[in-house]
C-alpha cells in the first residue's frame, strides 16, 4: 500500500517510514469497524427481508448477510399485499415528492433571484425577515397551522403537504441567493443590452447558471417529503392515502407483524433515498457543508 | 447592498423593477401570511382559550399555563427532554468531530468511507427507527445475541428498560453521526494549512496542534452543530412515537415521554389544542432560552478569524 503524504509531512525526515505505516493502519482499523457499524444493520435488514416465513427471522448467532434464503417473492408481497399496498404507498409519496420539488424549485428561485439582483425598496429589511424565520421553532406554529388547514377544509387531502412548497423556504432563498449572487452581473447587462427584461434574465440567463443549487434544492426536498413522517401523521386520515413512513409507523406497532414482510417494506421506503444519494452525492455534500459554513 | 451600476434615481424603469421585484415575492409574502403571521396571532389566542378538536373553545385567560404548573407528565416531558440534550448534544458533537478527524486523514479510499458513513444520515427517519427497533430487541434482537456471544449473559432490555431507554435512542443517533462529521469536514479542510506548517516548525506535536489549530479555528462549525443539535434535541418526536407504539405510551415508566410527544398527545389524541398550544409556547420560550445560552457560551469559547460574513 502506497501512502500519499502531505506535503508538511515529506519535509520531515524525521517521522519514520514504520510509524507513518502503523498510522495509516490505525486509521484505516477504525474506519473499518465504523464502516461495520453502518453496515452490517442494513445487511441485517436485508437478509431477514430475504426470509420465507418459514425461517425464524431472529437467530443465534445473527446473521449480518444473507447466505441461506433469497426469497424475493417477500418483496413483491409487501409491494402488493391487498391490506397494506406498499406499491401504493410509494405512489402516493412519490406523487407528493414530485409536486414538492416543482413548488419548491419554482417558488425558491422567483424569491431568491428579487433577493439577489433587484432593487425594491425594503429589501435589506425584507431580507432580515427571511434570515429571522429561519431561526423561527416550527412547533408553536404547529397547533394553529392545523387549525387553519383544517377550517378550510384541507384536513385528510394532501393540500397541507404540498401547498407550503409552492410559498418559499427561507433556508432554500438563501442558499439559491448565495449562489446566485457568484454569476457575473456582466451577464444580466449583455441581456439586457440585447433587450431582455428581468423575467428573460430570470429565465434565460440565471435559472440555467443556477442548476447546480437547484439540484440540491430539489435533492433536499425530495429527501424531506419522502422522508416526512409528521405532516401526514397530522393531516392524512384514509389508510389509502398513506406515504410510506407513515404506513410503516403504524405497520410496527401493530402485534404480531411479520418481521420479513416488515423488513421488506422498510428496505422500500429506505432505497428510493439511497439511490437520490448516490446521484447527487457530491453536489449534495458539497451543499450541506457549505451551508455548514456560513452558518 | 445596492449595485453600484444602477442609478439611485426613481425613474419609471426603477418603479418597474419594484413592482417586479414584489411579484417575483409574491409566494413569500402569500407564506408569510398563511404560514407564519396569522398562525403566530392564532397560537397566541388559542393557547388562552380551551379550544379543542371537538369544540370551538372559549378564552380563560391564563388558566392553561397555571394548569401546567401542577401537571406532573408536564414536568416529566420536560425532565426527560432537558436530560435528553444534555445527553445527546455532547454526544453527537464529540462523535461527528471524531469521526471528521478520521475522514480528513490523507490516506486513500476516504472518499468511500465518506459515502458510507453519511449514508444513515440520507435514510427515513421512521425506516430507521424500525431498523433499530427490531435490532434492539431484548429477548432475540441481533445486538443482543451479539452480546451474549461475546459472554454478556443478561444484555440490557433497551427500550423496555427504564434506565436503558434513552441510551438506545441515543446509540440510535449515533448511527447517524456522518451527517455532523461531513459538516466538521469541510470545517477542517478550511483551515489554512499554513497554520500547521508554522506550528511544525515551532516544534508542535499533533496534539498540541490539534488544541491550539484545530480546535479554535473549527469552534464556529462546533458552535453551529451544538445548536443544532439543541434544537432537535429539543423538538426529538418520530423515532419516540415509533418506539413507544403511538403517542398514548411514553416507554417504561414515562422514561422516553419526550416534550414532543406529550404535546402531540394533548393535542391531537386528548384534543385539548388550547393546552397544547400553551405546551407549544412553553417549549419555544425554552428553545429561544437555549439557545441564548449556548449563543453566550459561543462569545467565551468561539475564535472568529475574521469579522467578514461573505
Amino acid at each position: 500500500m502506497r501512502i500519499r503524504t502531505a506535503g508538511v509531512h515529506s519535509r520531515r525526515p524525521l517521522l519514520p517510514r514504520l510509524e507513518r505505516l502503523l498510522w495509516a493502519s490505525l486509521v484505516y482499523g477504525a474506519l473499518l469497524l465504523l464502516a461495520l457499524f453502518i453496515l452490517l444493520p442494513v445487511g441485517w435488514m436485508l437478509t431477514a427481508a430475504l426470509k420465507p416465513d418459514t425461517a425464524p427471522v431472529f437467530t443465534y448467532p445473527p446473521e449480518w448477510l444473507p447466505t441461506r434464503h433469497f426469497e424475493w417473492q417477500t418483496f413483491v408481497r409487501a409491494l402488493t399485499d391487498p391490506d397494506e399496498p406498499y406499491l401504493r404507498y410509494a405512489a402516493n409519496t412519490a406523487m407528493l415528492v414530485f409536486v414538492n420539488i416543482v413548488g419548491s424549485v419554482v417558488s425558491n428561485s422567483l424569491i431568491a433571484y428579487a433577493f439577489a439582483r433587484l432593487r425594491f425598496r425594503g429589501r435589506n429589511l425584507l431580507f432580515g425577515i427571511l434570515v429571522a424565520t429561519l431561526l423561527l421553532p416550527g412547533p408553536v406554529l404547529l397547533i394553529p397551522q392545523f387549525l387553519i388547514f383544517f377550517n378550510l377544509g384541507w384536513y385528510g387531502t394532501y393540500l397541507p403537504l404540498v401547498v407550503p412548497s409552492f410559498l418559499g423556504n427561507a433556508f432554500f432563498v438563501f442558499l439559491l441567493r448565495q449562489y446566485m449572487r457568484t454569476i457575473p452581473r456582466d451577464l444580466d447587462e449583455a441581456a439586457r443590452i440585447d433587450g431582455a427584461g428581468h423575467w428573460q434574465i430570470f429565465r434565460h440567463v440565471i435559472l440555467p447558471l443556477t442548476a447546480p443549487a437547484l439540484t440540491v434544492v430539489a435533492v433536499f426536498t425530495f429527501l424531506g417529503t419522502w422522508n416526512d413522517f409528521f405532516g401526514p401523521l397530522l393531516y392524512l386520515d384514509d389508510p389509502d392515502d398513506f406515504t410510506v413512513a407513515i404506513a410503516l409507523a403504524t405497520k410496527v406497532s401493530r402485534v404480531g407483524t411479520e418481521w420479513n414482510l416488515l423488513m421488506a417494506a422498510n428496505l422500500i421506503a429506505v432505497i428510493p433515498p439511497l439511490v437520490v444519494y448516490f446521484l447527487a452525492q457530491r453536489r449534495l455534500i458539497g451543499g450541506i457543508a457549505s451551508v455548514g459554513i456560513r452558518g | 447592498m445596492p449595485s453600484r451600476r444602477h442609478r439611485p434615481g426613481r425613474g419609471p424603469q426603477a418603479r418597474a423593477e419594484e413592482r417586479t421585484a414584489y411579484l417575483f415575492l409574491l409566494p413569500w409574502f402569500a407564506g408569510l401570511l398563511l404560514l407564519l403571521a396569522i398562525p403566530l396571532v392564532y397560537a397566541a389566542y388559542i393557547s388562552l382559550t380551551n379550544e379543542s378538536l371537538f369544540e370551538s373553545g372559549r378564552f380563560i385567560g391564563l388558566d392553561n399555563y397555571a394548569e401546567m404548573w401542577d401537571d406532573p407528565l408536564f414536568w416529566k416531558s420536560l425532565e426527560v427532554t432537558i436530560r435528553w440534550i444534555v445527553l445527546s448534544t455532547p454526544l453527537f458533537v464529540a462523535a461527528g468531530l471524531g469521526l471528521s478527524l478520521l475522514l480528513n486523514q490523507r490516506l486513500p479510499g476516504m472518499h468511500l468511507f465518506r459515502t458510507i458513513l453519511y449514508i444513515p444520515a440520507v435514510l427515513s427517519g421512521v425506516a430507521v427507527t424500525v431498523l433499530w427497533f427490531v435490532l434492539l430487541n431484548g429477548e432475540s434482537g441481533a445486538v443482543n445475541q451479539l452480546l451474549r456471544s461475546a459472554g454478556w449473559t443478561d444484555p440490557p432490555f433497551w427500550f423496555d428498560d427504564r434506565n436503558w431507554a434513552m441510551p438506545a435512542v441515543a446509540i440510535m443517533g449515533l448511527w447517524g453521526a456522518g451527517g455532523g462529521a461531513v459538516i466538521f469536514l469541510a470545517g477542517l479542510q478550511n483551515i489554512p494549512p499554513h497554520l500547521y506548517e508554522a506550528a511544525a516548525i515551532d516544534g508542535a506535536g499533533a496534539l498540541a496542534k490539534f488544541r491550539h489549530i484545530t480546535l479554535p479555528m473549527l469552534s464556529p462549525t462546533i458552535f453551529f452543530i451544538a445548536v443544532n443539535g439543541v434544537i432537535d434535541a429539543l423538538l426529538i418526536f418520530g423515532p419516540i412515537f415509533v418506539i413507544s407504539g403511538g403517542a398514548y405510551r411514553g416507554g417504561p415508566d414515562d422514561s422516553l415521554l419526550f416534550y414532543m410527544l406529550y404535546l402531540y398527545r394533548k393535542g391531537f389524541l386528548e384534543g385539548q389544542l388550547g393546552y397544547a398550544a400553551a405546551l407549544a409556547w412553553i417549549l419555544t420560550i425554552i428553545g429561544v432560552l437555549m439557545v441564548w445560552l449556548t449563543f453566550r457560551f459561543e462569545r467565551r469559547f468561539v475564535f472568529y478569524e475574521s469579522e467578514q460574513a461573505e
